[in-house]
Order: structure tokens, then C-alpha cells, then sequence
């Protein structure tokens, strides 16, 4: 753990670039000296910036495939478990038969939507590690540009390859300003 | 001689041609979005909005009182009588679920066809949306009768023990609404999420900062994080735009599979979903031709959005005028004698006035000067035109649920139905809790998405200018593919 003179625990290196272009390229040169432990702050998603990272497909796409089986199935399950076991309904004298199986379609594929939609949603904030109280880039004053019209990358002290001047050489060259180092706390 | 001033002008021309209108126009930096459409949030509540919210909330509150005299009173308060057991509830139960329509497919459709301009407007037609489809979920519950049975819809056994009936379109209609209610939140949500975070990040007052940043759930741009955030906000679109053509096709099939003629027909699921989104965007131009006028947002609503709106209304209300063609050519083909006697009967019955107004002149017609370019670039055309389908297509709703009803196959139980006080003013009580609720996102939620706005201006692309030409593979050829 790194340690400023003062005794605060380093969380980061940070710089503040001008554009989505200098950030782009920084990011690209970042990716190529080998970082892990990086990551680039935006208003909002840059146009291939996950490429630029090294980042490749998000497979988020996955959970929402197991929520729409899973509401497949479970439609299935609750409508011809009543329909077919606990309580069969005889209405109107309306034939029960193979081909009267597409009446249950309706509502199993409005559970598939549901369940995944809702896999989508809680899935993008669990891969994100969200909802959290704090976090140490907030320590920044300057951070709280990011929601407007800031572009920022900070490479963590964690990262095997982060030494101080190493990486504060690096995020000048790239063009980076504001230069500082992130606290933990 | 008259050549060389000619020139220029020529020249001008072709970069006109060429240059594609920008969506956001004045060249406006990153900032801009910021400040004007979190000012709007952050200033105080001006006093024309009081007014309004006075108003609107009092017609809120007054629908409340109907339906709660409805449900002490008994359903003789309202106008339905045998043979007309549907009549303005289900009118406006349909009526507003289809104006939610058009707010999924400007945030679901629109996004999956890339269609940047939609996202000065999505925002604001997702939570239109969400309010219509409150208002839509009263009348189901409302017109049972007997309210405190209305859990009996719930997919749970009832108190003798009795299943519901899956098979049954009213069960489909139940799972169709809610699933469409329960997803529109989560789109609406998601995308907020990054803006709830500007406000958080703007905050001034610690109160604000706390509830802010309890909504944004601890956002902060991460570009780890937008690559799930864009893959789910892709997959929630994907699911949404199904989603809205089942949810009306399910609507339409509440009609459909009865007997009842003039509801008996296979063309209605896509003549109702065609209809919803017509109705829908006359809405959305309804609410956001005046707001872009009170909070100066002509830079982000440009008159080329309203071009396109406008574009749609027609090219959904020619679907609907060509629907209801089909529906008499068929009615005249079918040679069913019933099917010919109910559509005669829409047109010179005792509603002959609804359709004659409503569906040939508010929907077939007036949708047609959007032919006309400057029809579409005239904001008061657009807005007669708007306001013309908001009642045309109450009308249609109406004319097909009690038109199709008050004469059927006995003519010893025909009966008009008039509607009494109490059916007209829970209608004008849903009206009043969707202004109300929509004066109320505009005050305090932003009604426009900021982070999706910035990815329409031209410096949002990194390609944009700085690096010309074909981005070259990076030494050691570390650049990995998709």
C-alpha cells in the first residue's frame, strides 16, 4: 500500500484531459504500457473507448438470457400447473388440446420480457459493483466535473506496474493536466 | 457578366445539400445541456407552473372523489347499461395505454435504428409513458364493479380455491400491462441513473446532495461501468420494442377474440398498435411544443425534430386511415349482414358525429398537410394537427367499444349510452393526474437526458476532427476486435 509523506493511503493517479479525442488516446497509450487497474471517467459513453481500453464484448448479455428463460419457465410453471393440475377450468366448453396451447403464449412471453428486463437492470449495477456510498475518485474536486463535462483517467495504486513517476510521466505525455494523486479516504 | 456573383452562391448551395443539420445546433459545448436543463431543476418553481399545478391537481383531486363515489356508490354511477357493459372506462383505459406507445418506441425503436435525434425528446415521452400508463391501470381496476375483487386478476387461487384462466385474453391483458408498466420503469430508470448524478455533483444543499446521490447509486462514469450500463440499456431496448407491439396486439385482443361485430376481426392488433403510436406522438408534440417554448430548449428540440414527429404522425395515421378502409371493404365483403348493418351504423348511427369528427377528419385528414413541408416547420399546424389526433383517437376508441355495442345482433336490447357526470369527470380527473405528474417530473427530475444529448454533439466522437483519417493498429497489435 502506498502512502503519501502525510500518511494517506493512495488510491490513485489521476489527470483531467481536454476532449474525448485526448482521452481516447490517452487510453489507447495506457492499454499498450500494460496497466490493469485503470479506468477512464466520462459524462457519458465515448464511441470506442471500450477497443481503446482493451475491454472487449460486456457479457451482461448473459444474465439477461438466464432471466428470460427463467421467466419462461417460470410462466410455464404457474400457468399449466393451475391450468393442467390444480384447478382445470372448463369455460364455455372450449376444447383442451394441443392445439389450444398457443392461448398460453401470451403470458409466457410477457414474463420472459419481465424477468429479463429485470436481470438487465439489476445486472448492469451487480457488474458494476453498484449502488456504493463512496468512492475514492469523489475525493477529487475537480471529479465532480465528470457528470458535466470533464474526461478523466486514473491508473490505481494497486496496479502491479504503478510507480510515481512512472505513471505521472505517462499521463503527461498522453496530455494529461491536473495531475494529482487520488486519496483512499 | 452575371456569371461570377452566381458562383458562390452555387457553391453554397452544395454545402447546404451536403451538410447534415446538426441535432444539437448553435454549436453547443458539453456545458450548455448542463446548465440549461439542470437549471430548470435547480431554480425555483416559477409561478406559471403553480398555476398549472394548482389547476391540474385539482382536476386530479376531483377524479380521485369520482372514483372514490364509484366505489362507495356502485357502478349505476356511471353511464354503462345493458347491452353496453364497456363504454368510457375501457374507452380511456385504451386511450391512454396507446398514448404510452410512443414513448417506448422513441426510447426502444428509435435506439435500435440509431436514430440520434431522439435523444432531445426520449426522456420526456418515457416518462409520458410511465404517467399514461398510471392513468391507463385505473380504469381495469376501476370498472370491475366490485373493487376489493380486483386481486382476483393476481395469479394467485381465490378464496374458493379457483385458478385463473390463463386462456383468457382479460389474464393476458393483466400480465401485457403490468410486465409493459414494470419494464418502462426500469428503461426510464436506467437511463436517469447518469443524470441523477449531475444533479448529485451540482448539488448545493446537503439534503439535495443526499437524495440525489442515493438515486444515482453511486455513479461516476467509469468507462468499466458505461460498457455494462450501454450493453443492458441496449438489451432493455431490445426487450421494450416487442414488448409495446405485444402490449397493445394483446389490448386489441380483448376485442378480437369476442364476437361482437365490428370487434371480430384479424386486422386489429396492428391497426391498434399503429393507432397507439399515432396518438402517442400527437401527445408527445402536445407536451413538448410548450415546454421547449417556456425553457428556451430550441437548440435541443430543433424544428428538424418536429419534421420528423410530424413525419410519423403521417405515416402512422395513413396506416390507420388504411385500416379503416379495410375494415368497411371487409365488412361489405364478408357479405355478414351484421358486420354491413354495425359499420352503417358508425357512420349515420346516433354516433354518426364522432365519426364524421373523430376518425374522418381529425385522424384520416388532418394528419395529411404533413405532406406539406411548411406544414411541418408551422408549430401552430403541428399543434392543431396534434391536438386534432389526441381527440380523434379518443373518438376511434370510443366509436369501436360503444359504437360496436349499442347496436348488436337483438334489436329488442338496443340502448345509446350516455355517459353522467361521473364517467366525465374520472376522465377529466386522468387528465388532471397526468398533467399533474408530468408538471411534476419537469420540476424536479431533468426532462431531457443529458448524457445521451452530449453524444450529439460533433466533439462527442473522438474520431470527430482530431485523428483524420483510418485509426492505425497500435504497435505490438494489442487492439482487440469485438
Amino acid at each position: 500500500m502506498i502512502k503519501t509523506p502525510y500518511g494517506h493511503k493512495v488510491y490513485a493517479m489521476a489527470a483531467e484531459y481536454q476532449s474525448t479525442a485526448a482521452l481516447y488516446e490517452a487510453a489507447k497509450r495506457v492499454r499498450d504500457a500494460g496497466f490493469r487497474r485503470w479506468d477512464v471517467y466520462s459524462p457519458f459513453p465515448i464511441h470506442g473507448m471500450d477497443e481503446a481500453m482493451g475491454l472487449g464484448k460486456s457479457w451482461l448479455s448473459g444474465w439477461v438470457l438466464f432471466g428470460g428463460i427463467s421467466g419462461l419457465l417460470t410462466a410455464a410453471l404457474v400457468e399449466f400447473g393451475p391450468s393442467w393440475g390444480l384447478y382445470p377450468l372448463d369455460v364455455h366448453g372450449k376444447p383442451w388440446n394441443f392445439w389450444t396451447v398457443p392461448a398460453f403464449f401470451p403470458i409466457m412471453f410477457e414474463l420472459t420480457v419481465l424477468f429479463g428486463a429485470f436481470a438487465a437492470f439489476f445486472a448492469w449495477q451487480g457488474m458494476n459493483h453498484l449502488p456504493r456510498w463512496n468512492h475514492p475518485m469523489f475525493n477529487w474536486d475537480r471529479f465532480s466535473r465528470v457528470t458535466n463535462d470533464g474526461f478523466f483517467l486514473a491508473i490505481e495504486a494497486r496496479d502491479p506496474r504503478f510507480t510515481e513517476n512512472g505513471v505521472r510521466e505517462l499521463l503527461e505525455d498522453t496530455g494529461g493536466q491536473h495531475i494529482t494523486i487520488v486519496h483512499e479516504e | 457578366m452575371d456569371a461570377a456573383p452566381a458562383v458562390p452562391g452555387t457553391v453554397k448551395e452544395a454545402e447546404r445539400v451536403i451538410t447534415r443539420v446538426p441535432l444539437v445546433l448553435n454549436r453547443r459545448n458539453f456545458n450548455w445541456p448542463t446548465e440549461r436543463i439542470s437549471g430548470v431543476v435547480e431554480q425555483p418553481a416559477p409561478r406559471w407552473w403553480w398555476v398549472a399545478f394548482t389547476i391540474t391537481s385539482s382536476a386530479a383531486t376531483f377524479g380521485l372523489f369520482c372514483i372514490g363515489y364509484l366505489i362507495s356508490t356502485g357502478v349505476g354511477t356511471w353511464g354503462n347499461q345493458v347491452p353496453v357493459g364497456w363504454a368510457w372506462d375501457i374507452t380511456n383505459f385504451v386511450f391512454w395505454i396507446g398514448i404510452g406507445h410512443a414513448g417506448t418506441l422513441i426510447s426502444a425503436i428509435l435506439f435500435l435504428l440509431r436514430q440520434k435525434w431522439r435523444t432531445s425528446i426520449n426522456r420526456s415521452a418515457e416518462a409520458m409513458t410511465l404517467f399514461a400508463v398510471i392513468c391507463a391501470g385505473i380504469f381495469p381496476g376501476i370498472h370491475v364493479g366490485r373493487f376489493w375483487m380486483a386481486w382476483y386478476l393476481a395469479p394467485v387461487p381465490n378464496n374458493w380455491a379457483i385458478w385463473q384462466n390463463f386462456r383468457s385474453p382479460l389474464m393476458w391483458d393483466v400480465f401485457a400491462v403490468s410486465t409493459y408498466f414494470t419494464v418502462s420503469v426500469l428503461f426510464w430508470y436506467t437511463g436517469l441513473v447518469p443524470d441523477l448524478a449531475t444533479l448529485r455533483d451540482r448539488a448545493t444543499t446537503k439534503i439535495r446532495k443526499f437524495i440525489f446521490g442515493i438515486f444515482a447509486l453511486g455513479w461516476r462514469g467509469a468507462n468499466r461501468h458505461w460498457r455494462h450500463y450501454e450493453m443492458a440499456y441496449l438489451l432493455l431496448a431490445g426487450l421494450s420494442t416487442p414488448l409495446v407491439l405485444s402490449v397493445h396486439s394483446v389490448v386489441s385482443f380483448d376485442f378480437a377474440t369476442s364476437v361482437v361485430p365490428t370487434w371480430h376481426t384479424t386486422i386489429f392488433p396492428p391497426y391498434f398498435v399503429a393507432g397507439a403510436i399515432f396518438g402517442g406522438f400527437a401527445m408527445v408534440l402536445t407536451l413538448l411544443i410548450p415546454a421547449r417554448a417556456i425553457f428556451k430548449l430550441y437548440d435541443v428540440i430543433t424544428p428538424a425534430h418536429i419534421d420528423k414527429m410530424a413525419k410519423i404522425i403521417l405515416l402512422t395515421g395513413s396506416f390507420v386511415a388504411y385500416a379503416y378502409m379495410m375494415e368497411f371493404f371487409v365488412a361489405w365483403y364478408s357479405g355478414n349482414s351484421y358486420e354491413r348493418f354495425a359499420f352503417w351504423n358508425r357512420i349515420f348511427g346516433p354516433y354518426w358525429w364522432y365519426w364524421w369528427l373523430g376518425m374522418l377528419f381529425c385522424n384520416c385528414l388532418s394528419p395529411q398537410l404533413f405532406w406539406f413541408r411548411w406544414c411541418r416547420r408551422n408549430i401552430l399546424v403541428v399543434f392543431f394537427v396534434s391536438m386534432c389526433v389526441n381527440a380523434g383517437m379518443w373518438f376511434e376508441r370510443f366509436i369501436i367499444i360503444a359504437g360496436g355495442l349499442i347496436r348488436d345482433f337483438l334489436p329488442s336490447s338496443w340502448r345509446v349510452y350516455h355517459p353522467t357526470w361521473v364517467d366525465i369527470w374520472t376522465y377529466i380527473g386522468t387528465i388532471g393526474i397526468f398533467t399533474s405528474l408530468f408538471l411534476l417530473f419537469i420540476r424536479f427530475l431533468p426532462m431531457i437526458a443529458m448524457s445521451e444529448i452530449k453524444t450529439a454533439v460533433p466533439e462527442a466522437d473522438p474520431h470527430d476532427g482530431a485523428t483524420p483519417g483510418i485509426q492505425s493498429v497500435p504497435s505490438g497489435g494489442k487492439e482487440r476486435t469485438r
